[in-house]
């Protein structure tokens, strides 16, 4: 698609495009924790959110369009969500879903758990809480959709590799700590 | 020979010559089969292993020669962070450590600090928790029932089973405010009473899990397909179980009715009658049905609990600073996944020296490599999505 990755397509086309976009995201779950399971009573009756177009049943991330990072993730781990988020084709999104991927949530102080996923992922939406509730992720989901609503797909492509993960310390920018295959 | 092969085929109306005829083929040395062994990385992130466990397999053909769990990927330090933490911050650090038992992971905690305080629990609270651990019981349980029959290929029990869970979520969310971390217990107690309605609830949602239960068994355990993938695989024998430290509805597949509900009853497990559902095979098929029986056994808990539920108070005195004596103790539980246990060393100070905790997951994950010796590739799921574990439980 090298039309829309060069050319700002017209406003008509676009609305089209992103309104197909945000109703049929393929969802990567990388469930690691706790949260995990919160992620999967969204999916189940109840909450549903395949009501919104998420669909959990990528087979893998070449398939998906949206990773949602569910749990704790730790410095042993935290290679092969660096590789797996480079397998997903553009555009792709992630949805860090509770505080440990936010931020490190109740392990801040452990010696283990990296302080947040943006350290080695860009993170599109944050959804705070231990586990955050099921009705949290829709509304995560629902922002998400409103941001993809609104963006311009040339915009997103010109600047995809300033969407780089905010990299604690004072390192070469270029060269990621994580690059380096696991 | 080939030629009229070929000119009879042509006859019948097909494609000219025989299939790979043209192929040319050189064989080596005496004729045998030349295989090698593969190595296949299975994980950190696979659907098949319920988190992040990884799992390195050595393959030959279809059939696994060898398997080696890598853990630690999900290694969070609750032992270190424990050492940190004031007693009441533990009791919310331990919900996590195995996400799917957090009630009875944080009882464990509190026995442990109430024991070396020699605090007097209230007969209203014991009863309480006994309940909740329950309630916990059969939502860990029903989670495994809809994974396994998803790593099955059966989506249904998932919509099934998380319809149950939210039904008990629901109640207990009503009594603890937590859906899945619920710290509810404080050490001395509880955090509060019984919300208004919640005994009517719970006398209203018990003959529904059972009624359902008996679904699931109408649905999987009747299942010809079911059957055949899972009857007489990843075989475990008592005496191994036991030398591996397996306990749970792992180890009571094998026929050992070892549960620390009987034989070392704390809280009110002693004025209860606690059924431990045996199987005799401990095959899949058996781990399977033990967790479905199981269930039926904790809704007969509840409905015991809920009649003999005495009113008074839910909480002990308790010092406004919560400080361990000084010395050590070590508590069992049986916690929905097996024998859990915390040791805790206190050196008198408002947190503990040091925390060591046993999980069950840590120890039912160590016989993975003998079950799948000798199995099939496609029954690695059917037997990894048996033997129960959590992640976080497994690497702490």
């Amino acid at each position: 698609m090298g039309l829309i990755e060069n050319h700002e397509v017209p406003q008509p086309l676009k609305f089209v495009l992103n309104w197909g976009r945000k109703y049929s995201l393929w969802v990567m779950n990388f469930g690691l924790a706790c949260c995990a399971i919160e992620f999967i009573a969204t999916s189940s009756a109840r909450h549903d959110f395949i009501r919104l177009g998420v669909i959990p049943f990528a087979h893998g991330p070449r398939q998906a369009d949206l990773m949602i990072v569910a749990g704790t993730l730790t410095d042993k781990m935290a290679p092969a969500i660096k590789r797996l988020y480079d397998q997903m084709p553009e555009p792709k999104y992630v949805i860090s879903f509770g505080s440990c991927s936010n931020c490190g949530g109740p392990y801040w102080d452990s010696y283990s758990v990296t302080k947040g996923v943006d350290q080695v992922l860009p993170v599109d939406v944050y959804v705070p809480g231990c586990p955050p509730r099921p009705e949290a992720l829709l509304d995560g989901i629902v922002t998400l959709q409103q941001q993809i609503e609104q963006e311009s797909l040339k915009e997103r492509y010109a600047t995809r590799d300033e969407r780089r993960p905010i990299v604690a310390g004072d390192g070469d920018p270029t060269q990621h700590p994580l690059d380096d295959p696991m | 020979m080939s030629e009229t092969l070929a000119s009879e085929t042509s006859a019948g109306g097909v494609l000219p010559g025989a299939p790979g005829e043209a192929l040319q083929v050189e064989v080596r040395g005496e004729g045998e089969l030349q295989t090698q062994d593969m190595n296949l990385n299975v994980g950190p992130q696979h659907p098949a292993t319920h988190g992040v466990l990884r799992v390195v397999i050595d393959v030959d053909g279809e059939r696994i020669v060898g398997a080696q769990p890598v853990v630690g990927y999900m290694h969070r330090a609750f032992e270190k962070l424990a050492e940190h933490r004031d007693y009441r911050q533990i009791i919310a650090l331990v919900n996590r450590h195995d996400w799917l038992s957090a009630f009875c992971n944080e009882v464990g905690v509190a026995l442990a600090v109430e024991q070396m305080m020699e605090l007097e629990v209230p007969e209203r609270a014991q009863w309480i928790r006994t309940m909740m651990c329950e309630w916990n019981r059969i939502m860990n349980h029903l989670m495994f029932v809809s994974s396994f029959g998803l790593e099955l290929g059966a989506i249904t029990p998932m919509f099934y089973a998380f319809r149950e869970r939210e039904d008990i979520q629901h109640l207990m969310e009503s009594a603890t405010g937590g859906r899945l971390h619920f710290t509810y217990t404080r050490v001395g107690g509880l955090k509060d009473d019984l919300p208004l309605g919640f005994l009517k609830a719970s006398e209203e949602l018990v003959p529904v899990v059972r009624r359902r239960n008996q679904e699931y068994r109408d649905l999987l355990l009747g299942n010809e397909i079911f059957r055949a993938r899972t009857k007489g695989i990843g075989a475990l024998e008592p005496e191994v179980a036991l030398d591996y430290g397996v306990s749970g509805p792992s180890l009571h597949a094998t026929g050992v009715a070892e549960d620390s509900r009987v034989t070392e009853p704390y809280l009110k497990y002693d004025e209860v009658d606690v059924a431990v559902p045996v199987a005799r095979n401990g095959d899949s098929y058996d781990r399977f049905q033990v967790l479905l029986d199981r269930i039926d056994a904790s809704c007969d808990i509840i409905e015991q609990c809920l009649a003999n539920l005495p009113p008074g108070p839910i909480s002990a005195k308790v010092p406004k600073q919560i400080k361990a004596p000084e010395g050590a103790i070590y508590v069992r539980t049986e916690n929905p996944l097996g024998q859990g246990g915390y040791y805790l060393i206190s050196d008198g100070g408002k947190q503990p020296y040091r925390m060591r905790m046993r999980t069950p997951s840590f120890n039912n994950v160590q016989m993975i490599p003998h079950l799948l010796q000798g199995e099939l590739l496609s029954d690695m799921v059917a037997i990894m999505g048996s033997v129960y574990f959590v992640v976080g439980d497994v690497d702490r």
